[in-house]
């Protein structure tokens, strides 16, 4: 095990810098086939070069090499990746302000959202799996595939939206309408935007729709794991061993059953994060998907690089932990 | 090896008070075992007879697809159903029929009176817990022993299957065992709770020559010691010869011959186990080609009128084409066959 670890937190670092050295390499070119990134910030007006080069200067993007396309920057990058163990993501293009402090500030927001969908993709999805898979072809089954399904095809913009119409706004103010409904649940739970009064409660919503097809792609993974291990020799064997069926479930099959489910999981942590661009938007959450979304519309190529960058490095570590969950799950990992 | 006193419900007490000691360890009569598929009712097991005695150790020999293990998953009642129907029969352990248990008596008689070990140990041994909780398992569950009891009950029952190191071995996984080893496991968990039947689907079949035959020779030191009843199945008829007391030949899920083990070697009287005779390599024929039986089993959502195996025969003759099914001749006091012209073949 301890073998196994080390040799995989060995893999981890060239894959962290070979990530890293490409979000680099494609900014540079970037800003070496469309130019400074400062000119946008001015809009229509035409900046000084004086101006200019005071600002390029403070954003560190004087280095001559940004003006030879294709260069990779090489001297930029060590910079970058000083700054970044020194959590240092840069300033904000218009903004002026620290990047880490724009993405500290909305963090707490997007990671409420992202905990909130992930707990429900993964308890929904595993417990809808798991009882589809027992008796396949039974009505759950059904039910299962067909709402999975369903919640797969539906854009998560659409999903957004229309629960965000009927459930939060119409159905919510019904209830918010009488005064002896508790608050917690009108205001709370079914509003249609962030409160912070509800810190948690708010982000209820929010957090089940950014989890929606995680939670279906959890289901269907957990159902077809479990098909496929319920009819599995080592399950016969725990049956020909009279074992109680409830253990044979509960412990044989659950347990191998879960390995693939797992590693998916784990992947989705980073997919949620991305996710939370656009739930984030659809109710006016200000995580760091909605910084994101902003930050692209003005244009402020610091910010956005920055998310970038932090998102790319939570991925990584997920997919890191994950791979070590593995080998505590699977023995024939462990001792390759 | 002392047991500790199972724990007793009031329903396994009252199973345990049916049993008739007198009567054999077990009786299978008339067994039929359908499978619902897409092309239609598969008959795999068309009215199985056959009587397992006291310390007795009983080869099941056929083709593959003659319905061996789905007899034996029968006998466990470890048929995956559906798409499985037991549609007809009785399984007699010490006369008690076994289909008519309560789903909690029949999960009590596994492992703790009729076990089974199965062919490919890899994949038949769970592969992310160890033999050591696998093998505690039988005795946390059905002798409510502490998990270190059972844990020491584990190595003890490593050691008596010959593996070396048994303290330390008991906490690897299956995977780290090699494929001899793996199968002594299997037959140490099958006998943990020390049953009375043993069935062993072909337990050999899956490892080299070499290792297969320390297999067999523990298994059969096994039976002695615990004066088990064993139901050996398998293609194989060298390991037939030297192990079992008598045969049931099975073909299209029926018994087509059954007789005492030198009996069948010396005279066969049905010509399915002739030609399955005639198909073992010998080493006095050496150069000769091998025989091989022609044709194909029969389709199980189409067994053919009359006996199954005229197609195939040589000596199939009109009467053989159409129904009823050749019954069961006595050719002997403890031999049967299925053929009308038994008289013929085993002068031939
Ligand atoms: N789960 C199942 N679903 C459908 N049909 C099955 C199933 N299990 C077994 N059968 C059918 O039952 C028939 C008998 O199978 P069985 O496994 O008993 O053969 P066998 O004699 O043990 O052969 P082998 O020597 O290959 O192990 C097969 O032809 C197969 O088509
Ligand atoms: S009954 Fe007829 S077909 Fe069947 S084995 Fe005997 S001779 Fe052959
Ligand atoms: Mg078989």
């Amino acid at each position: 095990m301890g073998r196994y670890v080390i040799r995989r937190v060995l893999q981890f670092i060239p894959t962290v810098l070979g990530t890293m050295f490409l979000l680099h390499y494609l900014t540079s070119l970037g800003i070496q086939l469309t130019g400074n990134p400062v000119r946008a910030l001015f809009g229509d007006r035409t900046p000084t070069p004086a101006m200019m080069a005071a600002l390029s200067e403070r954003l560190n993007l004087n280095d001559p090499c940004l003006t030879q396309t294709g260069n990779p920057c090489i001297g930029l990058f060590g910079e970058r990746l000083v700054n970044i163990a020194q959590w240092d993501f840069g300033i904000s293009l218009t903004g002026q302000r620290e990047v880490t402090d724009i993405i500290g500030a909305a963090l707490p927001y997007t990671i409420r959202i992202a905990l909130i969908g992930f707990v429900f993709e993964a308890f929904v999805g595993i417990l809808a799996g798991v009882l589809a898979g027992l008796r396949s072809g039974g009505f759950l089954d059904y039910f299962v595939k067909i709402s999975t399904t369903l919640i797969i095809a539906v854009p998560i913009f659409v999903l957004g939206i229309v629960i965000r119409e009927f459930v939060a706004v119409k159905f919510g103010n019904q209830l918010r309408a009488d005064p002896n409904f508790p608050e917690i649940i009108s205001r709370g739970f079914l509003a249609a935007g962030y409160k912070p009064d509800y810190p948690w409660a708010s982000l209820f919503i929010p957090g089940l729709v950014l989890g929606a097809t995680s939670l279906a792609v959890t289901a269907r993974l957990t159902r077809t794991s479990m098909v496929e291990n319920v009819r599995a020799d080592y399950v016969r064997t725990a049956r020909a061993k009279g074992l109680m069926p409830r253990r044979i479930t509960g412990v044989h099959t659950l347990r191998n059953s879960l390995i693939p489910v797992v590693t998916s999981l784990g992947v989705d942590l980073g997919v949620l994060m991305g996710g939370a661009v656009v739930t984030e938007t659809i109710f006016n959450v200000p995580g760091i998907g909605r910084v994101a979304a902003q930050s692209a519309r003005t244009g402020d190529a610091s910010v956005v690089i920055g998310i970038v960058t932090l998102a790319a490095l939570i991925f990584l570590v997920a997919n890191l932990l994950v791979d070590i969950l593995y080998a505590v799950l699977d023995p024939r990992i462990r001792y390759e | 090896m002392t047991t500790e006193a199972p724990v007793k419900s009031p329903s396994t007490a009252r199973f345990l008070s049916q049993l008739d000691m007198t009567a054999p360890p077990l009786e299978v009569r008339n067994l039929h075992v359908e499978f619902h598929t897409t092309s239609g009712e598969a008959h795999a097991v068309n009215g199985m007879n056959f009587v397992l005695s006291q310390g007795e150790t009983r080869a099941i020999l056929g083709e593959s697809g003659s319905g061996k293990s789905v007899t034996a998953q029968a006998i466990m009642g470890i048929l995956d159903s559906p798409p499985a129907k037991i549609t007809h029969g009785e399984i007699l352990y010490r006369g008690v029929d076994l289909l008519k248990l309560s789903d909690e008596d029949r999960r009590r008689v596994r492992a703790n009176h009729i076990a089974m070990i199965f062919q490919d140990a890899l994949s038949a041994l769970n592969p992310v817990f160890t033999v050591g909780f696998q093998l505690g398992e039988l005795f946390r569950k059905h002798r409510g022993m502490s998990r270190q009891a059972s844990k020491a009950k584990a190595i003890e029952l490593l050691d008596m299957v010959k593996i070396p190191a048994a303290k330390q071995r008991v906490n690897d996984f299956p995977h780290q065992f090699s494929g001899g080893m793996r199968q002594r496991v299997m037959i140490a968990m099958a006998l943990a709770l020390e049953p009375e039947i043993l069935i062993a689907d072909e337990p050999t079949t899956a490892l080299d020559v070499t290792v297969q035959a320390q297999v067999m020779g523990l298994l059969s030191e096994l039976q002695r010691e615990h004066n088990m009843s064993l139901i050996l199945i398998t293609h194989d008829m060298g390991v037939v010869a030297d192990v079992a007391d008598s045969i049931s030949v099975m073909y299209a899920g029926r018994v087509v011959e059954d007789a005492p083990v030198a009996d069948i070697y010396a005279r066969p009287a049905h010509p399915y186990t002739k030609a399955l005779l005639e198909s073992i390599p010998r080493v006095d024929l050496k150069g000769q080609e091998l025989a091989v039986i022609k044709g194909l089993p029969p389709v199980l959502t189409n067994i053919p009128p009359g006996c199954a195996f005229h197609p195939r025969c040589r000596y199939a003759k009109d009467n053989c084409k159409v129904p009823p099914e050749p019954p069961h001749y006595d050719v002997d006091v403890n031999r049967v066959a299925a053929c009308h012209y038994w008289r013929e073949v085993i002068e031939s």
